[in-house]
């Protein structure tokens, strides 16, 4: 079963969260600029003469298809690497993914999202 | 000494021709920046169309209204259209060490950058051909008489004795008032006080702040017609005014929250624009003061503006207008004959008359370039309308006026 996260980070995150994926064995990943705001609602900007207010943020969204079995350990990682604690943290969605086809070889499924020294290789190889 | 063509002289102004040209595009970019990213061609277009139109309009006979031989006070004959007779002799009315075509050309440089800035009243909105219509009928009506009441020989201010060395009623008291009749008339940008219009590129806007401050050494220490100590007054107190502003913006700034970028270029031109009437008459210290005193005027001001929820929407009312009929005003304060011999001495000089004088003639230019844009206005909105459609103005008058893009 595959799944795909969709998790909407902080610009300045990225990096770190990129990195602590890496690391882990995720090799594919996909990154959208976004704007948006959640409950915080935006921020004040200052003009010419006093502050107004602006509701939509830059935000980056990271974007992950991955194996079921490696969904737990991977939304740690983000939790991790993309936390500050102050408001405007951002959000993990989770949804499930119909297909996945892989243009060059036309592999399917699981296959299409394996790479060589990924995070499933990772764990064939221990067991 | 008579009516020789000094080359210095000459060659400054030169100089200082182009330096005042610059300040249109610099103009442009300061605008350009505000405004939003689908409307930043348009904006540039407004300004850029003056050196166009005026380019032409002067020398057919704009220059002639202005500087013509008078008549009864109030406008320039027509013995100088298409510039007959502006050649290479001095004209001893206004210049005598200069070509009298010089004295033309840098007296065109101002003709086109002030309706220039009205063009921050209506930008994101204003429809193109009823704003060609209306520059033209602006400059003809509107600048053209009061720059004959002002400089022009026998022009009614002039002879009373009022001192507006580089234009501050001419040029920023008229644009600053002209621009809040029309805003006034056009109405706000869709959505206006509804959502955020945040500027799309600060980084334009303080580029075009930084070239009009280079440029503003044309337009002030040029109007010394001449190389020589008045101009070098003249560019000391503007480079004053400049700075006292800037910093003091910067702190009002900072008191509400943070030092913004904006903030600091915004107080700069206010500060430019303050200083232009008293900068040939005034000290370099009186012109710390005169600009200190204006960027707390017009950081109120823009606040008082926003607070009526009125769409003047690059506040060319609230930092030109107030800055410079407040600049006006100092003049008649601090002006000094020990700066400027040709000048008076203003109230705290002992000469209380030439403050009367000063206030006088910013009434008259608010009353009149106000007046006369509100029916103008007023009348191209009824007859030929002066803005786009809702959909041309969703869409952006980039696209929808010009039919490109800036950032493709």
């Amino acid at each position: 079963m595959l799944k795909k996260i969709e998790a909407i980070i902080r610009e300045d995150k990225l990096n770190e969260v990129k990195e602590a994926l890496k690391e882990m064995g995720i090799v594919g990943l996909n990154v959208f600029e976004i704007r948006g705001h959640g409950r915080q609602g935006g921020i004040s900007l200052v003009g010419r003469s006093g502050s107004y207010q602006v509701d939509l943020l830059p935000k980056i969204q990271v974007n992950i298809v991955l194996s079921e079995q490696n969904l737990d350990e991977v939304i740690d990682t983000i939790l991790r690497s993309a936390y500050t604690g102050e408001a405007g943290d951002g959000l993990i969605f989770v949804y499930p993914v119909e297909e996945v086809i892989r243009i060059r070889t036309r592999e399917r499924g699981h296959d299409a999202v394996m790479y060589p020294g990924d995070i499933d290789e990772r764990k064939a190889r221990i067991t | 000494m008579n009516n020789v063509v000094n080359s210095g002289d000459t060659a400054w102004l030169l100089v200082s021709c182009a330096l005042v040209l610059m300040m249109t595009p610099a103009l442009a970019l300061f605008y350009g920046g505000m405004v939003r990213r689908k409307n930043v061609l348009s904006t540039l277009t407004l300004s850029f169309a003056f050196m166009a139109l005026i380019g032409v309009q002067w020398v057919l006979y704009g220059y002639s209204l202005a500087f013509g031989k008078d008549i009864g006070g109030l406008i320039g004959g027509l013995n100088f259209l298409g510039f007959h007779g502006v050649a290479a002799a001095p004209n001893p009315d206004y210049a005598k060490t200069i070509p009298h075509g010089l004295f033309a050309a840098f007296q065109m440089m101002f003709a086109v950058i002030t309706p220039a800035l009205i063009t921050g009243a209506f930008v994101e909105r204003v429809r193109f051909k009823s704003f060609l219509l209306f520059s033209l009928i602006w400059a003809t009506l509107v600048y053209d008489p009061l720059a004959h009441w002002v400089w022009g020989k026998g022009g009614w201010l002039n002879e009373l004795g009022v001192l507006d060395f580089a234009g501050g009623t001419v040029v920023h008291v008229a644009a600053g008032y002209s621009a809040l009749a029309f805003a006034m008339v056009i109405g706000p940008r869709k959505g206006f006080g509804k959502f955020p219009m945040e500027p799309h590129n600060i980084t334009l806007t303080v580029l075009g702040a930084g070239l009009l401050w280079v440029g503003w050494f044309g337009f002030n220490a040029g109007s010394a017609l001449g190389a020589n100590g008045v101009a070098v007054n003249a560019l000391l107190t503007t480079n004053t005014s400049a700075a006292a502003a800037a910093l003091v913006w910067m702190l009002l700034g900072w008191l509400d929250g943070r030092p913004s970028t904006l903030g600091i270029a915004t107080g700069m031109v206010v500060g430019l624009a303050a200083v232009t009437p008293a900068s040939g008459f005034i000290t370099p210290m009186a012109a710390m003061l005169l600009g200190g005193v204006a960027a707390v005027i017009c950081y109120y001001a823009i606040r008082f503006r926003q607070n009526r929820n009125l769409d003047e929407s690059m506040d060319v009312w609230a930092c030109h207008g107030m800055a410079s009929s407040w600049g006006m005003i100092a003049t008649g304060l601090f002006a000094t004959l020990e700066v400027n011999a040709a000048g008076n001495n203003g109230l705290f000089f002992g000469n209380p008359k030439q403050l009367g004088l000063q206030i006088l003639a910013t009434l008259v230019t608010i009353v009149f370039a106000f007046g006369m844009t509100y029916v103008v206005a007023k009348v191209l909105d009824m007859s030929i309308g002066l803005r786009v459609t809702p959909m041309e103005e969703e869409v952006g008058l980039d696209i929808s006026a010009h039919g490109e893009r800036a950032y493709s």
